[in-house]
């Protein structure tokens, strides 16, 4: 099924602009992927905010809406331009999968680009009129963009799950002939793939924003103020945690049952066998994993609930043909540990909520908590790149190499060289004015009703 | 359907030069205000302006580019590969200006707001013109079918480019002050709707001056498409765009601020359109609408989701719109009017 034509253009990708194509999609799209998620995940918590605000008049609620949203202006503008030039990137980078394969996942794109009109709309709406609406009216205008934000992330995914599991076409030399673009979005890997990456928004949100407060409060700051504007992110994000890790396992197993070389690299399973342990750790060297902690049967149990099951090694695959074993094992494995870690935090604050109807007193507890939005933005990237390396040598698995697909022009180094000048400045400025955002206009302990008002949030 | 197909995507383009394309602009004299002291007033009316509606108008272009490959992908793949060296920077354009405009609304301190400022503005000047570069590929015909089949420089650094590259920043800078002019004039800043009246008579004169001239130059660069403009089926339009054109400068010189708003929009429509007409049923060197199209069942499935869409999205940006073209409350606290 590969496409022939290609194979001859194929042939004059010089490997360093391969790479440097790669990289720059990596890059652009693991930056963008963060804003993203915060995207998803921001509007609802800042909504949740505004909601109890409104109900109960607490100013603490009013205000922590007040400065999300600020700080939710700033990063859906960034979040909008930075998703831009992936959609420029797709043509720039891989003609070679746009000529062909554009129009199989042009519906999910299409639909959306609706999605994200309606987000931007609303967003519009909703900061800038924030004094001009009656308070009803103007949470009602944050709901769209709740659901438009994670509708675009589902249609988005769905583009990316069709990359792993291609259905909904046939070709002919070379040419798509026939495109079912319904079966297309809907492939079998769209349902575990789009629930693990929207809650993985809202968990990235939740921590990275519970995250801020924790460190405040962690200098001192342990107001009522501060507590709040930790406890309602970190309740949102430790609430999804253990359904994201059952998630996450219905993913693993999809992967086991359809993705088998993709399960071998995440696991450093070389040889065919039954019975296979699961490696904690350890390096792949010479086509062998060394060095990695073994729990007997521990594999074949959790991919298939077999102690005995059937695990496919990467021996059955051409060297050719396999993912970079490393990358997607480690990544794989740092993707688990981050889950793991932000359960365990997660339980600690609900036993000590369920005991004492109140936050562990710890400092170790806060100490976590600071890095529990780095740990998830952690998890995140690491899972991604798990996705998509493991995918690899295949830019649509099975049907078209990624050496095929990119744009055979020479200089794309050059390219690269320049989108990471830029990524690097945007990335400084980015976190500076978020500390700025984070500091500027001192709270005070007890917010006065006209601080609240008074606070802009364009 | 194919038609149908490049029809919306001309509809999408149209809407993104006019909106998104007037943001742009905005940005340009943004560059030119002066120093902090004296720029301040244009500044603040720019930001006020386009500050809830930018990132709207935006979308726009999304929508072009995802419905270009999805119903011409052989097409999509041939621009975007011959075209890879201006099409990248107006990508690192758009995310310069962008990220710049939202840190500058937020910075407070005078270097802050100048460093945005400027990479603001100065990304606002240079992207439009990149994307005119594209443009005048396209018209010229230098980007074969093919991935990477065209030269990857002279295919956008060329006569027609340029002028292409200019007259977009023109009808960019041109728009914006059209639609400045009664921006400032609705929040009563008279000087400041004088100010932009001026700049908008100048950047219409001068974008009527860079019309011709490109006409000129597509007789010796593209003669095919000059014939189409001047004696063909899209002399209708290109004589739409020159009315409009001259009938907004006598509007403006009568401040009649918000009619040349549509006339201004007309003119610029005429181009584009013209340009369009003018180059059916052609898309590239020897591929035509039907060859470069997609297959029916995704240009069915694809318009059909764009007409739900449609429903949707209309009515709210009928509401965003409203919103902030209504006469402000004038209660002093409204918290979007910059310092």
């Amino acid at each position: 099924m590969n496409s022939g034509g290609l194979a001859a253009a194929a042939d004059a990708v010089r490997e360093a602009d391969l790479l440097a194509a790669r990289m720059q999609m990596a890059l652009s799209l693991g930056w963008h992927i963060i804003l993203a998620c915060l995207g998803v995940g921001m509007p609802a918590i800042t909504l949740i905010a505004e909601w109890r605000g409104h109900v109960t008049g607490d100013p603490r609620y009013r205000l922590l809406a007040r400065r999300w949203a600020r700080a939710m202006g700033v990063l859906f503008a960034v979040g909008a331009v930075s998703g831009t030039i992936l959609s420029f990137e797709m043509g720039l980078l891989w003609p070679g999968l746009m000529s062909t394969y554009g129009q199989v996942i042009g519906l999910p794109f299409a639909l959306e680009g609706v999605a994200f009109f309606i987000e931007a709309i609303f967003l519009g709406i909703y900061l800038y009129a924030w004094d001009r609406l009656p308070p009803i009216p103007h949470l009602l205008a944050g709901v769209p963009i709740v659901l438009a934000g994670v509708a675009s992330a589902f249609f988005v995914v769905t583009a990316n799950a069709w990359m792993q599991q291609p259905t909904g076409f046939s070709v002919e030399n070379g040419r798509v002939v026939a495109v079912d673009p319904w079966a297309a979005m809907f492939n079998p890997a769209t349902p575990p793939q789009t629930v693990h990456m929207i809650l993985a928004a809202f968990m990235v949100a939740g921590f990275a924003m519970a995250s801020v407060y924790a460190v405040a409060m962690l200098r001192g700051r342990r107001d009522r103020y501060h507590r709040t504007g930790f406890l309602l992110p970190f309740a949102v994000a430790a609430a999804i945690t253990p359904v994201q890790i059952g998630v996450g396992d219905w993913a693993a197993h999809f992967v086991a049952d359809n993705q088998p070389v993709k399960l071998a690299a995440m696991e450093g399973v070389f040889e065919t066998g039954r019975g296979v342990p699961l490696h904690l750790g350890g390096i792949a060297v010479d086509g062998q994993l060394r060095w990695a902690l073994e729990i007997p049967n521990g594999l074949s149990l959790l991919a298939h609930w077999d102690p005995d099951a059937e695990i496919v090694g990467l021996n059955e695959t051409p060297p050719a043909d396999r993912p970079p074993v490393n990358v997607v094992h480690w990544a794989f494995q740092i993707m688990v540990a981050m889950g793991l870690a932000l359960l365990a935090l997660a339980v600690w604050a609900a036993v000590s909520w369920w005991r004492h109807r109140e936050m562990p007193r710890s400092a170790w507890f806060l100490r976590a908590s600071a890095l529990s939005g780095l740990a998830a933005v952690l998890a995140l990237e690491a899972g991604w790149v798990v996705t998509e390396v493991g995918r690899q040598p295949w830019i649509v698995y099975g049907v078209l190499r990624t050496r095929d697909a990119v744009n055979p022009a020479p200089g794309l180094v050059w390219g690269f060289v320049l989108v990471s000048v830029i990524y690097v400045a945007l990335t400084v400025a980015s976190v500076y004015v978020l500390r700025l955002l984070a500091r500027g206009r001192p709270v005070p302990a007890a917010p006065q009703e006209s601080d609240v008002t008074g606070y802009p949030v364009t | 359907m194919a038609e149908l197909m490049l029809a919306v995507i001309w509809l999408g383009l149209t809407a993104y030069v006019l909106f998104g394309g007037a943001d742009f602009g905005a940005g340009v004299w943004d560059l030119i205000a002066g120093n902090e002291e004296r720029g301040r007033a244009q500044r603040g009316l720019v930001e006020h302006s386009i500050g809830p509606v930018w990132e709207a108008n935006h979308v726009w272009l999304i929508f072009v580019i995802v419905l270009t490959w999805t119903g011409f992908p052989g097409v999509f793949a041939a621009v975007a590969s011959t075209l890879y060296i201006p099409l990248t920077l107006v990508a690192l354009g758009i995310i310069a200006r962008g990220a710049a405009f939202a840190f500058r609304k937020v910075s407070e301190e005078l270097w802050q707001r100048r460093l945005f400022g400027a990479t603001f503005a100065f990304s606002s000047l240079v992207t439009p013109f990149f994307l005119g570069t594209v443009a005048g590929a396209l018209a010229s015909g230098r980007v074969p079918p093919g991935i990477a089949r065209g030269d990857l420089v002279t295919s956008w650094l060329n006569p027609t480019s340029l002028v292409a590259g200019a007259l977009a920043v023109g009808v960019t800078a041109y728009l914006a002050a059209v639609y400045l002019t009664r921006d400032a004039q609705r929040g009563g800043e008279t000087a400041l709707a004088e100010t932009f009246r001026g700049r908008a008579l100048a950047a219409g004169a001068v974008t009527g001056v860079l019309s011709a001239l490109g006409l000129v130059v597509l007789r010796a660069d593209a003669p095919a498409l000059f014939r189409e403009l001047t004696s063909g089926r899209a002399l209708p339009l290109v004589a739409l765009s020159v009315v409009a054109g001259v009938v907004s400068l006598v509007l403006l010189w009568r401040r009649a601020y918000l009619a040349v708003r549509v006339t201004a929009a007309l003119a610029v429509i005429g181009l584009l359109w013209g340009w369009g007409v003018g180059w059916y049923p052609w898309l590239l060197p020897g591929v035509s609408v039907r060859d470069g199209a997609a297959t029916p069942a995704v240009l069915t499935v694809t318009l059909w989701a764009m007409a739900g869409g449609a429903v949707l999205l209309l009515p709210s940006l009928w509401w965003l719109y409203t919103t902030f073209q209504r006469a402000h409350p004038a209660d002093g606290s409204d918290s979007s009017t910059p310092v």
